[in-house]
Order: structure tokens, then C-alpha cells, then sequence
């Protein structure tokens, strides 16, 4: 099993994810920004981080970049690919996920051991977690809340493709505290929090950034 | 300005300044002193030109070229032992002091101090800061780990920290989060001293295979001198002389140009590139470009190699077109790299730095001789010994005198102070401290840095230290933690750096590493002051003889010297940083409880210790009388007794007792988690024949909790006693008690706990 992990000049959390592939015995490979090659992985991870420096709208220019090329069509086609973070505004800018991703609503960076409900446990990157199940996965970003028109919201509601919701306060002003979506297929998951931060004893708040890479490797052995 | 008017007509060349002896030159406004400038015209045996003088005049600032502080520096040499070298792979005048932490790996840090431009633009001061440290930790050939940023500001309420503070914070953790560097701790303090001097110091750590470590310097003729990185703009100019080497004063010229600008996704980029570049060894010396810029960089690097070297100016690739080049030379662009490479390695250098789509220019080469030589359109306008202006700048032998103060703040003991009568005014005094700004929650501030990314963070604040690892297969890796009470070193600065010493000693200990090496940040007044060169004088000597008595070495440290607004200073503030390793960071020993029944004991002794404390100062803003005792061999001790209680699975939570005493200590523990404690003193009181009072505020130094899991008690007391660790049996982790019963005496519940820590910051600075 092979798992594509893009590296943008910028990106931050590549190795991170890298590491929580390798955690599950699958096997990582780099895909470069430059490249519009995706070096027949089985699934793609679009890490955290800040590409291009986002200093226009995070994910704008990426969503540009060669290897986003060949990720989209691939993608549409089915291809099993979680963003996290930058990689999630990526997904947006890219129309792979609907909506938007704007400043936090306390215009601050904010860094938190965060709890998640797991909305929907049917998706390529989620299958290994219980509908409602409660998860604490580090949420780390500047600009993080999730935006989208009300007629969007419903139909993510309505479709059940709201995958993550925040548990206790809102931490950024996301509407209806969605931290995580998914498109029709199910294969493309976008979120903020950073579950390749939660696959190491020692390190990280938790665990539970396991069963996104054991869900996917499920999802690609039954492809 | 056009490309007529930039010429070398235009210019002043060396044959020009040997022709106009008499021309009037800006010495004066460049932060020179006569004497300094006579002495430039000495070495070159004529007037310098316009360029020359831009360049002596930045490299022999007091932050570039210690002029003050370096006849101090003898100290440090002398009180470091052969065995203290053991694991010294590079020390003291590198970018940074770079430690052997075993199974091949060395690691590298430093603390750097951005105090004046944080004042003056706080956002860019703070930020950059960060940018030059790891810059500085790059050029030793490392990949950067973690950053911590110890912080000072003045008084809490006052109007102008609400415009530092939160510029500070959004600073630091705007370069740091998009370098994808965590950062790990560090400290908030607030004094009104700080008012109009702000500290920001900033610590990096990075590390390497042993073989990897890479110098600065430029030897062997014919290599190319390869600039690489941003392109050169007109920030910062001057930020090392005007700014950052004289005192604030009121209504002066603004100084906000003489701050940089950051972009840390062209730092990020850089990071990568260089250790691409590294990693095919394509470099043969290398050198960051900071303060001063290219003069530093050019003339250092020549100075430390064997030749000497000669630059095209007129090749640096510029963001504004009209700089002059003595504006070019003093620049303190960000995000900017200076490389010797060999000839035939070139091509590989270029290709590595166009992947990355880092620009990189070749400046010149490492010529023969010993001048450095830099042209501008072909006229040679910079012809000098690059010693002269790297390493033999002026050295002042400052006049020191004990300040007359001492003897009034050492009179006005805290003794007088009211005591709090009963259980309830214990308690009142508990809750007020709790939430008072040097102790309240700091996760305002720290919850805007990305603690996590890199994945190998295993602590990081509130705890003791922060943990990182270094070896992904062992698990080797590094503790740090920074710590200075500045209270402390105005009342006795020699004591005060040692306190300092210690308790960063005593963090790295309770996070369960080995102390190994000590990096410092020294921020003082104006060294133009006697009273503050002693203090200065003081704390160095109190560093230096610390860490020959605790046995580790200083490895490289800055200075920060006109932290002052007219005739006040700050407290004398030697921030220390240590650094411990450990085996496997995975076993790191956090510094809350969370397992009830474990038995909670208190380590050290406690003596009736109140000058210069939090009690004292938060809660009755006084400061006098003389601060705890030091005591190095019981630091060693408690610091051996806990490493190895960590080690063989003896403790499942340790806490360094300082700021605030035990009182605070055992909040602390018990808010880490949300698991409260039982905790019964009348052995403690007895033993140490102190009051309640004294055993919950007094700072006595070498002393720690720890909560001993049961089945591990027996051979926790066994060991203390072998080895003569005081310790006592304070209390029992509970999970049934909400919050902290002192028993027999009083209890405070999580909430009361938890509305007191939390909710000072947030009242000033908002959600």
C-alpha cells in the first residue's frame, strides 16, 4: 500500500505525515509540488502547513501547482485523499470540497488539544472510527473557520457529509462547528485538526489519529 | 536614483579617500566615538570610505563586537574544566556551541536577544528574532528542532503592554508557526522595569550528526563566495549600532527602518535548501546573515579562514534599486545565507538552491592575502584587514561599581510584611498569587505557538521544560528550559544568575534529562553605567562559577547591553538556558499527576525565604532583602536523585518548587491534569521548624514534589536516603478531592483553582 505525501515549499507537517503512514506499515511516498506525477500511490495526503507562504488566500497558489494537476482528475476518479489543514483549504480552493476556510473569529493563531465528534464513520479516511465517537486530535491554524452558504451547509448536513463537528466550545468560529467535511464519494476528506500529530505514544495529546491511515488502508484493500 | 548617479563616479572609492584626507565624514551619527574613528583611521593608515565606515561602524557596535563585555568573558575559559570540554564539540565565537548527546548526534543551540526592535515595531522585532537565532543554528550545519522564547514586559495594566504584548506573541508565533519550527517554552514575566525595555530573547535548538557541524569561515583561494537567499532590501539598517547599542530616550528620532522585516516561507525554504545542500556537501564554510548583514558575513568569514577575499558588490541582487552601497553593506535583510563553495561544486550548489527556488548569486572568491576587498562597478571601495573589523574592534575596560542602592534594598527585609493570620488568609493569598501575572496561566500566549508540528515534541509548556526528540529510531533527544528571576539578580546579581542557573538546572532534571550545557542571554542596562557593569560583571561570574561547580559548560550566549530609558534600567536579567539529554524522550516525566493513590513527596529543604519572591512582589510589590540561598551541591543532588527516579520508573509526575513556592507548585500539579491531591505540611513545618506560611510561599532553591507510584515507594525513600536527598511525605494524589486539601487546614477546589489561573490574561487581552 503506497501513500502519496505532497511537499509544497511550505509545507510544514509532511514529515509528520510521513511518520503516521510509516505508524500504520504502509508505505510513504514524497510527491512533489513541482511534479504532475503521483507515482501510482494508492492514496494521497495533503499535509498541514503554509504553502507558498499563503500569503494570499491560504491554498490558492498550490491549488495551482503542478502536482494538483493530476491530484484533481485522480481525485474525482475516486482516488482516496485526506487534506489537513492547509492541505483541507487546498481541497476547497480547489473545488474538490465545497466551501471556504477564513481567519479564526478571535484573529489569533490558536494551538489546542481539541475534541472532535465523529460525525460519519462511512468515509475512505474514517471507517475504522464509531458514528458519535468522541476524539481529541491537536488543532493548530490561523485561519480555520469553515464557511460555506446556507443552501451548501444544508446539503453537507443533509447528505451527511459533515464528517468532524467540534465538541464543547467552538474553537474558531466554523459555521454549525464543522471541522471536517467529505465529498459525495467519500473518498476526499478535508479537515483542520491534525490527526498525524495523534499516531505516537509519547507524543501528542492521543492515539487517535491512528484510525484515519488504518481506514484508508481498509478502503484501499477493498478497492 | 538611476544607473548614472549609482556609478562608480559617484562613489567613494579607496583611492579617492587617500586623496581627500580632510573630507567630513558621519562618524558620530553611525554610533561611533572619536576615539574609534581615529583608531579606523589608524589601521588603514587613511580616512575609510564612505562603505569602510558603514562597516566598522556596524561591526563595532556594542551587540556586534562586545566591546564592553568581552574583557568579562576570560571567565568563562577559566572556570571551564577539561571535563567540562569533554562533550564540547564547538564552544564559545561560533554562531552557536554545538554538545555531543551521544550515539553520534550533536546538537547545537543558542539564545539571541531582539529587545529594541521589539519595542520599537513589536510584530517585526519578535519575528525576526526568531528568523536570526535559527539562522544562527542553520549555519552550524544543523536542522532546527524547536524554538523557546523567553519574554519580559512591564507592568501588566499599562496601557503600552496591551500594544507590545500581544505584537510580541502574534510575532514570534507568525515566523515560528510558518518556519513549522514548535515552540516548546520558554517564559512571560511582567516588571514594571520592563516598561520601556520589553525582553525578547529568543532560543534555538537544532541538531546534527557529528561529522555534519559546519564553520564559518573562508579558506582556500579560487572558492566562490555565494550569496543566496532574499534579495537585499532597506530594512534594518543600522538595527545593530543605532538601535539595538543605545539607550531610548524620550522623544527621539523614531527608529522603526532601523527594524527588519520578515518572511519566514523564504526562511522556511531556506532551511530546506540548505540542508539539501548540506546533505550533498557542497558547502565548505558558511555564515547567516544577521546583524550588520554583509559586513559581517564578508568580513567574518574571511577573518576566520586563511585568506583573504574579494567581492563584487555591484552583484547583490537588490529589492530597491537605489541603495547606495554602504546602505548595502549595513542591510539587515532577513532570510539571506553567505556560502564558500569549491569551484567544481558549483553546479551542484546552483542546482540545489533552483529547486528550491532560492535565488544565488556568486559574489566573489577567496582570494590570496589577507584583505578583503569589495568593488563596487569595478573601483575598489572597501580595502581592509577583515580582522580589524570582524575581531579586533575596541575593547573597554568599563569602570564598575558595587551601586549604593544594595545596601537600602538588603535593609527592607520582607519580614514586615503582613503574613496572612489563618487558613482563610492562606488561602486568599494562594488564589491572589495564583492569578497574579507572573504566575497566572499563560496559555493566552502560548496556545498562539504551534507546540506540535515536526512530531516530536514530548513536552512543552506549562510543563518544567520542553522535551524534543532528536533520534526517531533510540528516542534520543534533548530538554531545555530558560529561567531568570530578575528580582532576584538586583538584589545580588552573583546569587540571582546562579538561581537562575539553578533552576534551569532543576527543570531539565524533573523533565528526567541529563544537564549538559548552558547557553545565556544577558540583558542589562547601559554598560556606561558603573553600577550596571558590576551587575554585569556579577552574574558573569555567578554563571561561570555555577556551571563549574555544577560541571557543565557554557556554550555561546549573547549579550544585550542599553536596556534602559534614560538613567533607569531593567533589573540586571541573565536569562540561563540549560540543556539535558536524554536516552529516550518518549520516558520524559511531566509535571502534573494524574494517577490517584501515587504518593506525592516533597524533595529539599525549606527555609524561611521570602526576598525578591513572587509573594512579596505580587502581592505587597516589594522588593528587598536578600534573595534564597544558593546551594550547588544540593542542586546536583536533587537533580541526580530525579533523573535517576525517572529513569528506573520511580516518578510519575516532578515539579520544580520556585516562582510562588510549594503553594503554587502543588496548584500547578493538581491544575495540570484536573486531579486533585491530600497534602498534610506538619512534618515539614516541624522539621524545618517553619510556619505553614513559610512552607507554602518561601523560595528556597534545590527543591522539587514528585509523586512516587506505590509500588515504587520503598525503593524511591531507599534511594534518597542512600544518597542524603532530604525528602518528605507530603501527601497522596486523589482523584476523590476536588482540588487540594491542605489537610486539617484548608481546601481549595478545582474551580477555585482554575477561575484564579486562567482568567488573568484573558480579562486584559481578550478571548
Amino acid at each position: 500500500m503506497k501513500i502519496g505525501v505532497v511537499t509544497f515549499p511550505g509545507s510544514l507537517d509532511d514529515r509528520d505525515a510521513v511518520r503516521a503512514v510509516g505508524a500504520v506499515g504502509a508505505e510513504a511516498v514524497p510527491l512533489w509540488h513541482g511534479d504532475a506525477d503521483l507515482r501510482a500511490v494508492d492514496a494521497v495526503v495533503l499535509p498541514g502547513g503554509f504553502s507558498y507562504g499563503d500569503y494570499l488566500r491560504c491554498g490558492a497558489i498550490a491549488r495551482f501547482s503542478p502536482v494538483m494537476e493530476a491530484l484533481v482528475p485522480a481525485a474525482r476518479g475516486g482516488l482516496p485523499v485526506l487534506g489537513i489543514c492547509n492541505g483541507f483549504q487546498v481541497l476547497c480552493e480547489s473545488h474538490l470540497l465545497p466551501g471556504a476556510l477564513i481567519r479564526n473569529d478571535h484573529r489569533k493563531f490558536s494551538c489546542l488539544d481539541q475534541r472532535l465528534v465523529v460525525e460519519n464513520a462511512a468515509t475512505a479516511w474514517t471507517s475504522q472510527f464509531e458514528q458519535g465517537q468522541e476524539i481529541t486530535i491537536v488543532l493548530k491554524n490561523g485561519e480555520g473557520g469553515f464557511v460555506a452558504d446556507d443552501r451548501t451547509l444544508d446539503e453537507l448536513e443533509g447528505e451527511g457529509r459533515v464528517v468532524f463537528r467540534y465538541a464543547g466550545d467552538n474553537p474558531n468560529g466554523s459555521y454549525r462547528a464543522i471541522a471536517g467535511i467529505t465529498n459525495e464519494r467519500g473518498n476526499v476528506v478535508g479537515l483542520m485538526p491534525h490527526p498525524e500529530h495523534c499516531v505516537e505514544p509519547g507524543y501528542g495529546p492521543s492515539l487517535d489519529g491512528l484510525p484515519f491511515f488504518t481506514s484508508v488502508l481498509q478502503a484501499m484493500a477493498q478497492a | 536614483m538611476d544607473e548614472v548617479t549609482r556609478s562608480a563616479a559617484h562613489v567613494d572609492t579607496v583611492s579617492r579617500a587617500a586623496q581627500s584626507p580632510d573630507v567630513e565624514q558621519p562618524w558620530l551619527e553611525l554610533g561611533l566615538k572619536s576615539d574609534e574613528y581615529e583608531r579606523i583611521r589608524e589601521i588603514l593608515g587613511r580616512r575609510p570610505t564612505s562603505a569602510e565606515l558603514a562597516m566598522y561602524s556596524v561591526m563595532w557596535s556594542e551587540h556586534c563586537s562586545y566591546k564592553s563585555s568581552k574583557v568579562h568573558f576570560s571567565l568563562w575559559g577559566e572556570n571551564t574544566t577539561d571535563e567540562m570540554r569533554e562533550r564540547l564539540l564547538v564552544g564559545i565565537g561560533e554562531n552557536a556551541g554545538v554538545v555531543d548527546i551521544g550515539d553520534g548526534w550533536a546538537v547545537t543551540f543558542k539564545a539571541e536577544s531582539h529587545n529594541h526592535p521589539s519595542y520599537v515595531e513589536p510584530y517585526q522585532g519578535a519575528a525576526t528574532g526568531v528568523g536570526g537565532i535559527v539562522r544562527d543554528i542553520m549555519s552550524m550545519g544543523a536542522r532546527p528542532l524547536a524554538v523557546m522564547d523567553p519574554l519580559r514586559f512591564g507592568n501588566l495594566n499599562h496601557p503600552d503592554t496591551l500594544r507590545v504584548l500581544p505584537g510580541v506573541v502574534a510575532g514570534v508565533g507568525g515566523y515560528g508557526n510558518c518556519l513549522g519550527l514548535p515552540n516548546i517554552g520558554g517564559e512571560v514575566v511582567f516588571d514594571d522595569c520592563y516598561q520601556g525595555n520589553p525582553l525578547v530573547n529568543a532560543l534555538c535548538v537544532g541538531a546534527m550528526r557529528v561529522e555534519d557541524i559546519h564553520l564559518a569561515k573562508a579558506s582556500g583561494v579560487g572558492n566562490k563566495v555565494v550569496l543566496f537567499g532574499a534579495k537585499t532590501g532597506g530594512d534594518g539598517i543600522g538595527g545593530v549600532s543605532v538601535l539595538a547599542s543605545e539607550t531610548f530616550d524620550e522623544g527621539g528620532p523614531t527608529k522603526r527602518p532601523a527594524v527588519q522585516v520578515g518572511d519566514p516561507f523564504a526562511e522556511k525554504v531556506l532551511i530546506e535548501c540548505c540542508l539539501d545542500l548540506y546533505a550533498a556537501h557542497v558547502v565548505d564554510g558558511i555564515q547567516d546573515l544577521g546583524g550588520a548583514g554583509l559586513s559581517c558575513a564578508t568580513s567574518e568569514l574571511a577573518s576566520n579562514g586563511d585568506g583573504g577575499m574579494r567581492v563584487e558588490l555591484d552583484r547583490v541582487p537588490l529589492r530597491d534599486a537605489s541603495l547606495r552601497p554602504e546602505e548595502i553593506l549595513m542591510s539587515e535583510s532577513q532570510e539571506r545565507m553567505m556560502a564558500v563553495v569549491e569551484p567544481s561544486r558549483l553546479g551542484q550548489f546552483l542546482e540545489i538552491t533552483d529547486r528550491w527556488d532560492v535565488e544565488a548569486t556568486v559574489l566573489g572568491e577567496v582570494t590570496d592575502g589577507d584583505h578583503l576587498v569589495i568593488t563596487w562597478h569595478g573601483e575598489v571601495i572597501v580595502d581592509v584587514p577583515p580582522r580589524s573589523v570582524a575581531h579586533e574592534g575596541p575593547t573597554y575596560h568599563r569602570p564598575l561599581e558595587r551601586p549604593a542602592y544594595l545596601d537600602v534594598l538588603h535593609d527592607s527585609t520582607p519580614d514586615s510584611l503582613p503574613r496572612p493570620a489563618d487558613a482563610e488568609g492562606l488561602k486568599a493569598d494562594l488564589l491572589s498569587l495564583l492569578a497574579s501575572p507572573n504566575l497566572c496561566d499563560k496559555s493566552w500566549v502560548t496556545d498562539q505557538y504551534d507546540r506540535y508540528v515536526q512530531g516530536n515534541t514530548a513536552l512543552a509548556m506549562p510543563d518544567d521544560a520542553g522535551v524534543v526528540r532528536v533520534d526517531e529510531q533510540t528516542g534520543r533527544g534533548v530538554a531545555i528550559s530558560t529561567d531568570c528571576n530578575g528580582r532576584f539578580a538586583k538584589l545580588d546579581p552573583y546569587a540571582g544568575a546562579q538561581l537562575a542557573l539553578a533552576e534551569a538546572y532543576r527543570n531539565v532534571a524533573t523533565a528526567g534529562a541529563v544537564p549538559l550545557a548552558v547557553t545565556d542571554c544577558l540583558n542589562f542596562g547601559s554598560p556606561e553605567d558603573p553600577g550596571v557593569m558590576w551587575q554585569f560583571r556579577e552574574a558573569v561570574r555567578g554563571i561561570a562559577e555555577g556551571c563549574r561547580h555544577l560541571g557543565i559548560p557554557v556554550t555561546g550566549g549573547n549579550v544585550s547591553f542599553y536596556n534602559q530609558t534614560g538613567d533607569t534600567a531593567i533589573h540586571p536579567t541573565p536569562v540561563v538556558g540549560v540543556l539535558g539529554v536524554m536516552d529516550d524522550v518518549a520516558r520524559r516525566t511531566p509535571s502534573g499527576w494524574k494517577a490517584p493513590g501515587q504518593v506525592i513527596y516533597l524533595l529539599g529543604r525549606t527555609r524561611d525565604e521570602l526576598g525578591g519572591g513572587e509573594w512579596a512582589h505580587a502581592l505587597h510589590g516589594h522588593l528587598g532583602g536578600r534573595p534564597p540561598r544558593v546551594d550547588l551541591d544540593a542542586e546536583r543532588l536533587l537533580a541526580d536523585i530525579l533523573v535517576n527516579a525517572s529513569r528506573d520508573g520511580l516518578v510519575d509526575a516532578a515539579h520544580d518548587l520556585s516562582d510562588g513556592g510549594l503553594a503554587i507548585a502543588l496548584a500547578e500539579a493538581t491544575l495540570r491534569y484536573g486531579v486533585g491531591a491530600r497534602i498534610w505540611l506538619d512534618a515539614v513545618c516541624e522539621r524545618d521548624r517553619i510556619d505553614l506560611f513559610t512552607a507554602l510561599f518561601s523560595e528556597s532553591a534545590a527543591r522539587a514534589v514528585v509523586a512516587v507510584p506505590r509500588s515504587e515507594e520503598v525503593r524511591f525513600t531507599d534511594m534518597c536516603t542512600a544518597r542524603g536527598q532530604v525528602h518528605a511525605r507530603i501527601g497522596v494524589v486523589d482523584d476523590e478531592t476536588d482540588g487540594l486539601d491542605l489537610q486539617g487546614q484548608l481546601t481549595v477546589t478545582l474551580a477555585e483553582l482554575r477561575d484564579a489561573h486562567t482568567g488573568t490574561l484573558p480579562a486584559v487581552f481578550g478571548r
